[in-house]
């Protein structure tokens, strides 16, 4: 074959445009593969945040909703409850709540948004093994080692315990402070769970 | 007898069977001085095969869905006829197979068998050895037992601490907010299909790269340095019919051993399956302990090792890769040009006997539940790990070789 005359510059160039035609062509085609991984509408929807109304919430009271298969616990606290949250700090395994099992907004003694510290969000499984603790607010309770109880969680399987900010105690089988899930309030009384509101 | 060679003409004539044959059979010449350690090779590919077969025969009665899955095990277990024998031969068979790999790889690092001109070999190997990770993981989930659950839950999660991507990548990976139905379909096509495609490719490449150099040997020398009139190496026999002969040698015994676990301890009292298994997946309950099947703990037991730093588990999984992929860059670690065992220098042997000890306590490690003595231990084994591939690389500087020979010793 004769390459005489053939302008090697045109076709180096045309090789490689037709190449990057073809791979950007080859891109799009691999991405609906790709995105088909995505969550399915069925299980975005199983997925999807929850409204929480506080509006007729009880100073002690605790409601339990459910979010992605997780039980979710909001407790209202009374004042009592947040006196007590300071005078623990010295028996819990990370009071500060350093390991991050919050957002950044509960990164604090409520382990709750500034704009309401009252109502703590929790998400309800014990952080050692799953189970799910039981709401303890009795302060004093015998079972529990009576004027050493300041109120709080308790783990039934494993007796893991944890204050009313979800904050374990240090040397039991749990290794981490309950988890608060991303939340936040659409107005004064109703809490969305599941998703932060843009201003984390 | 002239109607067969007839056949065999016209075949050859329209595709190259004699000459395949030839080439990778009857005068494929390997060393005349393979050991014991040789068999490993053939008997992961008659594990691929036992794997391939017994696969396909579970898949008929298997039904990836979350609601079923479970139950069609036990299904397979106790009304399929036999169904119980294929079962059990495709669970021994993922721990043989990587008992046989990892021997094999063992092999390789005896007798230098990575280096020049060897390395793509290696690095096909390495790259079996990753996707067969990948393929006993995403089966490990099929049977949705417990521990299959929360073995997937705990290793996804791993994805999860990789920084800014990770929460978005752990949802992909599994179609959900939790492994699911959603997360079982797909590593159920994975593990049939996407997988097992690759592995045979690799194999193909694997082997066709080895008998393109050909193979090493227990001295580390090339046999083709040395070649008769005929242009065949002395040293060299035709692997058909001396190695296959050899080889199904190696097979019986090794069928021997498989039958006995297959028949007698197919559980291997929670290794080979872990008893949590046999308890239906639930996202609400975890098991008392998470361990992963032994063939995967001492690389568990170095992501456990590495504590988080800044409430982030990255470094451990950054840590757990780094220990599979610096595997490939073992040709260029190691400088030393003698290849065997036999004349290396005695920190070398020491070197090497350290490693496999140390690799024997992180897998056990792995397995056990974590005390503070243990987790030091395994930073220790950890430190060991990624150091001896590091010494590899002074070594050359100080260590006393023997003369290699020219021609193989018998």
């Amino acid at each position: 074959m004769s390459t005489e005359g053939v302008d090697k510059g045109r076709r180096r160039f045309l090789t490689a445009a037709t190449t990057a035609v073809g791979a950007v062509g080859a891109g799009f085609a691999i991405a609906p593969f790709v995105i088909s991984w995505q969550p399915s509408a069925r299980a975005q929807a199983a997925g999807a945040p929850v409204e929480v109304d506080i509006s007729r919430m009880q100073p002690g009271q605790m409601v339990t909703v459910e979010w992605r298969g997780q039980p979710i616990w909001v407790v209202r606290r009374t004042e009592q409850n947040m006196n007590e949250l300071e005078r623990v700090e010295d028996g819990l395994q990370d009071p500060q709540s350093n390991v991050p099992q919050q957002p950044e907004y509960a990164k604090n003694r409520f382990r709750a948004r500034e704009q309401n510290p009252e109502y703590v969000v929790l998400v309800g499984i014990c952080t050692h093994l799953g189970c799910s603790p039981t709401y303890r607010p009795d302060i004093g309770a015998a079972d529990l080692g009576g004027s050493n109880w300041r109120g709080g969680f308790f783990c039934p399987c494993h007796g893991s315990r944890f204050d009313l900010s979800g904050r374990v105690y240090a040397n039991l089988p749990a290794p981490t402070n309950l988890v608060v899930p991303p939340y936040h309030y659409l107005s004064e009384t109703v809490i969305l769970v599941g998703e932060d509101g843009g201003a984390a | 007898m002239s109607m067969m060679n007839q056949l065999l003409g016209w075949v050859d004539a329209r595709f190259p069977l004699s000459k395949m044959w030839k080439e990778h059979l009857s005068e494929y010449y390997a060393p005349k001085n393979f050991n014991f350690w040789y068999f490993f090779g053939s008997l992961a590919l008659l594990v691929l095969v036992i794997q391939i077969v017994t696969g396909i025969f579970l898949t008929m009665s298997y039904k990836p869905d979350g609601e079923l899955a479970f139950g069609s095990v036990e299904f397979i277990m106790r009304d399929v006829e036999w169904g119980w024998l294929i079962r059990y031969m495709h669970t021994t068979g993922a721990s043989a197979f990587f008992a046989v790999v990892y021997l094999h790889m063992f092999r390789a690092m005896l007798y230098g068998s990575y280096k020049a001109p060897r390395e793509l070999i290696w690095i096909f190997g390495c790259l079996i050895f990753l996707v067969l990770m990948a393929e006993a993981f995403f089966g490990y989930l099929l049977p949705w037992g417990q521990m299959s659950y929360w073995g997937a839950q705990v290793i996804i999660n791993l994805f999860q601490a990789i920084p800014f991507i990770g929460p978005e990548l752990a949802v992909w990976i599994r179609g959900d907010f939790v492994i699911s139905d959603a997360s079982l379909n797909r590593f159920f096509a994975l593990h049939v299909i996407a997988l097992p495609i690759v592995l045979l490719g690799l194999v193909v490449a694997h082997i066709i790269a080895l008998h393109e150099v050909g193979s090493n040997n227990p001295d580390g020398i090339e046999i083709k340095k040395h070649k008769g009139p005929d242009g065949k190496p002395l040293d060299g026999i035709p692997f058909h019919p001396y190695y296959t002969v050899k080889d199904i040698v190696g097979v019986v015994v090794f069928l021997m051993v498989f039958s006995l676990v297959m028949f007698f301890a197919p559980e291997m009292g929670g290794f080979f399956i872990e008893h949590p298994n046999f308890i239906p997946a639930d996202p609400m309950k975890t098991p008392e302990h998470i361990a992963p099947v032994w063939y995967f703990t001492p690389y568990y037991a170095i992501l456990a090792a590495v504590p988080a730093i800044g409430g982030s588990a990255f470094p451990g999984v950054a840590a757990m890769g780094a220990a599979v992929v610096i595997l490939f860059f073992l040709p260029w670690l190691d400088r030393q040009p003698v290849k065997s065992i036999r004349y290396r220098g005695l920190c070398y042997k020491v070197l090497l006997f350290g490693f496999v000890a140390n690799f024997i306590m992180l897998g056990y490690l792995g397995a056990v539940p974590p005390t503070p003595v243990k987790t030091l231990l395994a930073q220790i084994g950890t430190v060991y790990y990624f150091g001896f591939f590091f010494a590899l690389w002074f070594l050359p500087m100080f260590e006393k070789t023997k003369p290699v020979p020219e021609r193989v010793t018998s």
